[in-house]
């Protein structure tokens, strides 16, 4: 099983923060059968994602089954510097979460 | 007995605005932040309406949609939606998936209307992309190629 | 303009004069030398990229998965178990050289003293199974994110196969080369019709793979996978493909085959794990 991990690159492009971030997930859209027992692989997917800056939410994603395995993200936002922490977050279906943190280089 | 009974009926909202009333659950959490039935819609305008509460949208070509003409591999399809627009939100909606729509993004105050992702089409479709700026719906569409591979299958 | 698929008569008349050549030297110079020259504007460290060398499409999809590639999860993975201790309290540093960094050009090579092909993979759960832990599968989950990480430190290191002066090396490498030129399965094709003679031309939607600089972007994580595979996994599904039975991962047919490719992709910079479709 792959551990929860969310990989974050943050980095400042003149005034604006750019983000990417590669999670580590399944993201199982319950259509698939699994093959050897004949029954439905349950659902298993990250309902949503989101980033904070000094406590504000900059993007909140909403997921369907239709984002692709170990799914990756990236936005943009203004207001942000060099040295300034951003946090990443996704909780999922089954009720699992992670976070992670990275600094804006 | 009778008064169980009652209970049982009326719980979903019953119990809950208990609860919310005695302090016990803050109102943000009680309320599903995620868009169900619009993830569960099975066509673009019933997505669309459940999500952002209509469905009529103006063409735009501010929004620019980066995807490839043919997707090498249906299961991860590399897409980046950009807008010079001061955008409030945007949607990726996929006409031909079993559930149009694939994922929307809130975008704060000083967030760009850029996006950028991976996604699953299962075969040659539209890809949408609706941009909610200035209270109004804008959208952008790109049809993208899904074969079945001949290598891989 | 749809370039078909071209299979022509018993041993390919395009890829015979490849098979007929008399040394792995000569060989190397003509496999090397039909590629530079079917495809021209192809330096030839880009042949590490493989078909995103010569497929501008799907390059573009390529790179933007590059961006951020889902094998770096497998890479920290890979690194982690790189670095636990057996129980023996021994790890895997122990069993390679230079502490098991950068040191994936070290394989494929002809082991003299066990007379066969020795692979990455192979000595990876050799160093398991001499410290008392078990061996893992051959083909996916934590032998090929261990190996990915391995590849990984070994980027940027240019392919150097050596044949030893030993008959049985030279057998392995002719078996190999052999297995490669070989037609097989129900479609009777050879790996070489397709990835020699067809290199760059459409097979449905695929577009096929160069064999130059194959083995250099192993193990892989393809999409179709949605993990890391190695190279033997590849093999094997590719054997499927013209519907034939794939031989065992780390087989010899398979580790003679690997030390062929390898050979033939000497001079081309080692760029593993890569990602592909």
């Amino acid at each position: 099983m792959a551990k929860k991990n969310i990989r974050i690159r943050a980095k400042m492009k003149d005034d604006v923060a750019e983000v990417k971030a590669l999670m580590s997930h399944p993201m199982e859209t319950g259509l698939r059968t699994n093959k050897k027992t004949g029954k439905k692989i349950p659902a298993h997917f990250i309902k949503e994602v989101v980033c904070e800056h000094k406590g504000n939410k900059v993007m909140v994603a909403s997921w369907g089954v239709a984002v692709s395995k170990n799914p990756y993200l990236s936005f943009k936002f203004k207001g942000a510097a060099k040295g300034d922490t951003i946090k990443v977050s996704w909780d999922d279906n089954k009720g699992e979460s992670a976070t992670a943190e990275a600094t804006i280089g | 007995m009778k008064r169980r009974t009652f209970l049982k009926g009326t719980v979903a909202s019953g119990m809950l605005g208990v609860a919310a009333s005695a302090g016990l659950l803050a109102p943000r959490m009680v309320l599903a932040a995620w868009p169900e039935a619009a993830f569960n819609a099975k066509s673009i305008d019933d997505a669309l309406s459940s999500l952002l509460g209509g469905s009529s949208t103006a063409e735009s070509s501010d929004i620019n949609i980066k995807a490839p003409d043919i997707a090498e591999n249906g299961a991860v399809v590399p897409i980046t939606i950009s807008t010079g627009m001061a955008a409030e939100s945007i949607s990726i909606l996929i006409e031909k998936n079993p559930s149009p729509l694939a994922c929307t993004y809130a975008l704060g105050g000083s967030t760009l209307g850029f996006v950028s992702t991976r996604v699953k089409m299962g075969k040659t479709s539209d890809l949408i992309a609706v941009v909610k700026s200035g209270g109004k719906l804008h959208s952008a569409k790109k049809t993208v190629k899904v074969t079945i591979g001949g290598c891989g299958g | 303009m749809k370039k078909l698929l071209l299979i022509t008569a018993a041993f390919s008349a395009l890829s015979a004069p490849l098979f007929s050549q008399a040394s792995p030297v000569d060989d190397l110079k003509a496999f090397r030398g039909y590629f530079l020259e079917r495809f021209p504007n192809v330096p030839l460290e880009e042949f590490a990229n493989g078909v995103y060398a010569v497929n501008p499409a799907q390059r573009e999809q390529w790179e933007a998965i590059e961006e951020f590639p889902p094998y770096e999860i497998a890479i920290e993975e890979g690194e982690e178990m790189f670095n636990t201790p057996f129980k023996n309290g021994k790890t895997y540093a122990s069993c390679f050289r230079n502490g098991g960094i950068g040191i994936k050009g070290d394989y494929p090579y002809f082991d003299e003293a066990k007379g066969q092909v020795e692979t990455l993979e192979s000595a990876i759960n050799e160093c398991r199974t001499k410290n008392g832990e078990k061996p893992l599968g051959w083909k996916k989950g934590k032998i090929a994110s261990i190996s990915a990480y391995m590849a990984y430190t070994t980027r940027g290191q240019i392919i150097d196969v050596k044949i030893p002066h030993d008959q049985r090396a030279m057998d392995a490498y002719e078996k190999g080369k052999h297995f490669f030129y070989a037609r097989r399965g129900q479609l009777n094709m050879a790996c070489a019709h397709c990835h020699v003679d067809n290199a760059g031309n459409r097979i449905r939607a695929n577009t096929l793979s160069p064999a130059l600089g194959h083995p250099s972007h192993f193990p892989v994580y393809r999409s179709k996978w949605g993990e890391l595979g190695t190279l033997h996994r590849r093999f094997g599904g590719c054997n499927k493909q013209v519907r034939a039975l794939p031989f065992k991962a780390q087989s010899e047919e398979y580790r003679d085959l690997e030390y062929f490719l390898t050979y033939m992709s000497n001079g081309i910079p080692w760029n593993g794990p890569g990602a592909r479709e």
